[in-house]
């Protein structure tokens, strides 16, 4: 899916554009980058409400070359330093985490799949 | 073909694939354009067009009055002036003034680019900031200039990679590794990641196959923000590469693991919310730790410190697929 196809599904701005023409293969939204971590895979669009540069270090060491940062929320400039300085592109959702994932998945874009049950401890 | 040195008996590709990203997005119409143009008064008469054109084998020429750009007349302009007979007419009375398209010397290329392909025009006048008509730009010259400067960049890289290969050679030892040390400051959010993004660099530019680089980058980036978030005063990465494996070391000096098991149960977490609030504390980061290492092992005590290390195989690429991925399959 390209950023073009994201920008129309989810009604989302370009904040900064890739410096490169990108093609994303799958999606992953959290607001936890361990979780984003474990389930990365090359070519994949983060969603996320963490507007904080650890979003764009997980992008950078997950070679996801793009992020949606949801709900309307602007990134600070840090962030868009960081992004620009790593050459990942930045777009602005107006629509909630769920809505903006939704919206993406409902136009094509796919997931990871299934992952196995683990039972957590606390 | 040149058989391409790396460390790591791979060729990196990424180092190159960055430059050239820079390339694209910063190189100025001003460093690919033509600087030297011919150009008319709108006095000149069609006869006169049709001269310079010939003499020069062009296909158009910008129309100037003290160095500014007042027009553009073209081959089709003449055309039209012979078709009326009027080729003593000024040039002024066929050439194109008004909605012209240019280029402006400080804009990038792919601007310059992207109207191209929009227009379907073959050439624009480049002005500057004041209108001043500095230069003419063609599709060509942007292939010119973009295949020249990949030339540079692949010498360039090969005469790193030779002097890599000088390097390497020169040093006689049993084993020779390459040794990375970095201090991650406790608390440093800003900074967090920086550690593992260069080490990610130094692999690739050694030439590590992006996978490897990439379950390295992940695991250490991991242990970075461990560092940065659990410990009582920041701690040390040090990363060991040799040809064959790479060992990365997170250390620090306290407080210690009360539980090491606990602490490697998939979501277990002591992260305070401020600390999820940042994007951290899943409970994750050792079992993804995990994963991206062919081993393990982490030795903590309390009031004493922790010590985990990481040792990642380097596969051969033609095993590429067989690879470990840090990947969810």
């Amino acid at each position: 899916m390209t950023l073009d196809e994201i920008m129309e599904a989810t009604e989302a701005q370009m904040l900064l554009e890739p410096p490169f023409d990108i093609n994303l293969l799958s999606a992953c939204a959290s607001d936890l980058m361990s979780d984003v971590l474990l389930f990365t895979k090359p070519n994949m669009l983060l969603i996320t409400g963490l507007t904080n540069p650890q979003a764009i270090r997980t992008c950078d060491m997950a070679e996801a070359p793009a992020v949606v940062f949801v709900r309307g929320k602007y990134p600070p400039r840090e962030t868009l330093e960081l992004a620009d300085e790593m050459g990942i592109a930045v777009l602005l959702s107006p629509y909630t985490m769920f809505e903006t994932a939704g919206l993406l998945y409902k136009a094509g874009l796919k997931g990871i799949g299934k992952l196995p049950i683990i039972r957590q401890q606390r | 073909m040149k058989r391409e040195f790396s460390f790591l008996g791979f060729t990196g590709r990424g180092g190159a694939l960055s430059k050239i990203h820079e390339l694209v997005r910063e190189m100025k119409v001003a460093r690919v354009m033509t600087s030297s143009f011919y150009s008319l008064a709108p006095t000149a008469t069609m006869k006169e067009l049709e001269d310079l054109l010939r003499e020069h084998r062009i296909s158009g020429a910008p129309v100037v009055v003290n160095d500014k750009l007042v027009g553009i007349v073209s081959i089709e302009d003449l055309i039209h002036a012979l078709e009326r007979q009027e080729l003593d007419a000024p040039v002024a009375d066929f050439m194109t003034s008004e909605e012209l398209i240019l280029a402006r010397a400080q804009e990038p290329v792919m601007e310059a680019l992207r109207r191209f392909e929009q227009t379907g025009i073959g050439r624009m006048p480049v002005v500057n900031g004041q209108g001043k008509l500095v230069g003419i730009i063609t599709r060509g010259d942007i292939t010119m200039a973009l295949l020249h400067a990949l030339q540079d960049l692949y010498t360039e890289a090969e005469q790193i990679q030779d002097r890599a290969q000088f390097f390497f050679d020169a040093l006689e030892s049993e084993a020779t590794s390459l040794q990375l040390r970095y201090t991650v400051e406790k608390g440093n959010f800003a900074r967090g990641g920086d550690a593992s993004a260069k080490i990610k660099r130094a692999l690739l530019r050694i030439g590590a196959s992006p996978q490897l680089s990439r379950r390295v980058a992940i695991a250490t980036y991991e242990a970075e923000m461990n560092l940065i978030i659990h410990t009582d005063a920041g701690g040390l990465i040090l990363a060991d590469i040799q040809p064959a494996e790479i060992t990365v070391v997170a250390q620090d000096s306290g407080p210690g693991i009360p539980d090491v098991e606990l602490a490697r149960q998939p979501g277990y977490s002591t992260a305070t919310s401020a600390i999820r609030e940042m994007g951290f504390g899943a409970g994750m980061g050792l079992t993804n730790i995990d994963r991206c290492t062919d081993s393990m092992s982490l030795w903590s005590v309390e009031g004493v410190g922790t010590r985990l290390q990481m040792v990642f195989k380097v596969t051969p690429a033609e095993t590429g697929e067989s690879e470990r991925d840090c990947e969810a399959t």
